[in-house]
């Protein structure tokens, strides 16, 4: 892989901010979009913009194939069994919480439990929450060793037989974590419950295989992952699809409408309410293709790497507080950290004085942080157009953070 | 270490502020108090403050933040003690519109607070700046 050659291909990389050359490392929050990417929408809206899946013209019938022709390279970009087990949509919020709305208000009594994890993004918290507390259900979490890891032993003692849904990040957006989905899904099982996965900064950066995970159900966005905003996946096995009931209705997804009750189309078209999200969902497939020809495989290889090239050389700067995995452990391509005593928006501003973008905050994971006993990190993420160059430039960018504080302090 | 445009928002006074707040702590129950958060960055504040015969007597404040949001509250903190409510309101909307590059009245002393004149240039950092004022006026406006 040539991160170098594959930057090409980014047009929004290529300039200057505030007078250096970008280097863009907040990739967990989104991703850039390449060339291949911005020309599908272009085409898409310039040669046969068409409402999908009615009427009978031209430019109708290419939207429509274009439109289930993303949703076939979905479903082998994820190994699903059939397309059916594909729903769009607008990402991995939606699809989280639709799950939550739909299958977990079906399947979630008073009493029972669902179980998450201390690292979740607030997308795969407040959903769970909420359910808990429309049901009287308990909301767990499982707790979290130094390094960010979570412990198969505790995993086996929080589920269950009460407990009717685990909903775990594969890949956790702060501390790079990489959580062990397959073993978990089979404790799920043996108690019972469903497994669902946030696959939201996992689809970008490694292979993702639903029938060897086993998982029930999986969502992730496009934006991150190099397609555009506003399209995401909610992946659930055919048994559960199918029985579950829609959460939005309207168009689309109706079969046949009376005065007082209707009938829903067949799967997937049931939960895609409305004129659905043509132009993203095409920009997807475009962006699945961009990252089949590179290969998620030697994606995930390449940003262990890289990450494993920032630690060595980002934990040589005196003061420096890096979280999640030891150095030596497997992470995804992230590294969140503290520099001294000095506030992660001051660092983030500094940087960005230097053209270099990082996220400053609590990243969506407020009860993470609460366990990090931080109110608030830097982040560096990674992606397949980075290379050592741009940690280069952000480990003298940290020494000049922290020189700068030095000399005002 | 020269950093022109950074040296505009991170002037020495305000490091001094974040350095050595001044009024931090908090007052005894009983006084007005306000809890604020910036939900998207986590930065927070906890606001007290003691209102006789219509002036601010004393006010104090703690709170999680960058530089910028904790020198801010500390200058405002600063400039509000002895002052009327409604001259302290009358700051605070100046101060929002410095925060905003708009023209403001000069008829007040601002002291330190001027300083933070180049935050207006960081339009991500205005809203750690405008924090401790936003729960400085919520807490007087409601005893107008």
């Amino acid at each position: 892989m040539n991160a170098l050659e594959i930057k090409k291909y980014f047009p929004i990389l290529d300039q200057e901010v505030n007078g250096h050359p970008l280097v863009y490392l907040d990739n967990a929050a989104t991703s850039q979009k390449p060339v291949q990417v911005i020309e599908a929408l272009d085409k898409y809206y310039r040669e046969y913009n068409s409402n999908v899946h009615r009427g009978v013209h031209t430019l109708g019938n290419r939207a429509t194939d274009a439109y289930e022709g993303a949703r076939d390279k979905v479903r082998k970009f994820i190994h699903a069994k059939a397309r059916e087990e594909i729903v769009f949509t607008r990402g991995t919020t939606t699809a989280l919480n639709t799950i939550a709305q739909s299958y977990g208000r079906a399947n979630v009594n008073e009493g029972d439990e669902i179980v998450i994890t201390y690292m979740e993004h607030h997308s795969n918290i407040i959903p769970w929450q909420q359910l808990a507390k429309e049901k009287g259900a308990v909301l767990k979490y499982l707790p979290l060793q130094e390094n960010g890891s979570v412990l198969l032993e505790d995993a086996r003692e929080m589920i269950t037989e009460k407990t009717k849904i685990v909903s775990i990040m594969m890949v956790s957006n702060v501390l790079g974590t990489i959580n062990p989905i397959k073993e978990i899904a089979e404790i799920a099982h043996q108690k019972g419950a469903v497994m669902v996965v946030d696959g939201a900064q996992t689809a970008p950066h490694m292979k993702i295989d639903v029938q060897d995970l086993n998982c029930d159900f999986l969502a992730f966005s496009g934006h991150k992952m190099c397609g555009p905003t506003g399209i995401g996946v909610m992946y659930g096995k055919k048994e559960h699809l199918e029985k579950m009931e829609p959460i939005e209705f309207g168009g689309e997804m109706i079969d046949f409408v009376g005065l007082y009750d209707s009938t829903w189309k067949e799967l997937p078209w049931k939960f895609e309410g409305g004129t659905p999200i043509i132009a993203g969902a095409i920009g997807l497939g475009a962006a699945i293709d961009f990252l089949e020809e590179i290969g998620l495989d030697e994606i995930e290889q390449y940003e262990h790497r890289l990450a494993d090239y920032a630690m060595e050389k980002m934990s040589t700067i005196e003061g420096m507080t890096i979280y999640g995995p030891l150095a030596g452990e497997k992470r995804a391509g992230l590294v969140t950290f503290n520099l001294g005593d000095v506030h992660p928006h001051d660092v983030a501003t500094v940087l960005d004085a230097e053209g270099i973008a990082v996220r400053a905050g609590h990243h969506c994971a407020q009860p993470l942080m609460k366990w990090l006993n931080c109110s608030a990190t830097a982040r560096a993420s990674f992606y397949v157009y980075n290379s050592e160059e741009d940690i280069d430039r952000l480990v003298q960018g940290l020494v000049k953070t922290k020189e700068y504080f030095s000399d005002v302090f | 270490m020269s950093f022109n445009n950074l040296d505009q928002l991170y002037r020495q006074v305000i490091m001094d502020h974040y350095k050595n707040p001044r009024n931090k702590g908090q007052l005894d129950e009983g006084s007005l108090t306000i809890d604020m958060n910036n939900p998207t960055c986590g930065d927070r504040i906890h606001l007290t403050m003691d209102v006789e015969d219509g002036k601010v007597s004393e006010a104090k404040f703690e709170g999680e933040g960058c530089s910028i949001s904790m020198a801010s509250a500390s200058m405002m903190t600063q400039a509000i003690k002895g002052k009327e409510i409604e001259t302290a309101l009358k700051m605070s909307k100046i101060f929002s519109d410095m925060m905003q590059g708009n023209d403001y009245p000069n008829d007040l002393d601002l002291g330190d607070i001027e300083a933070l004149q180049g935050v207006a240039k960081f339009p991500a950092r205005i809203k750690c700046a405008t924090l401790a004022w936003k729960a400085m006026e919520k807490g007087l406006s409601e005893q107008e």
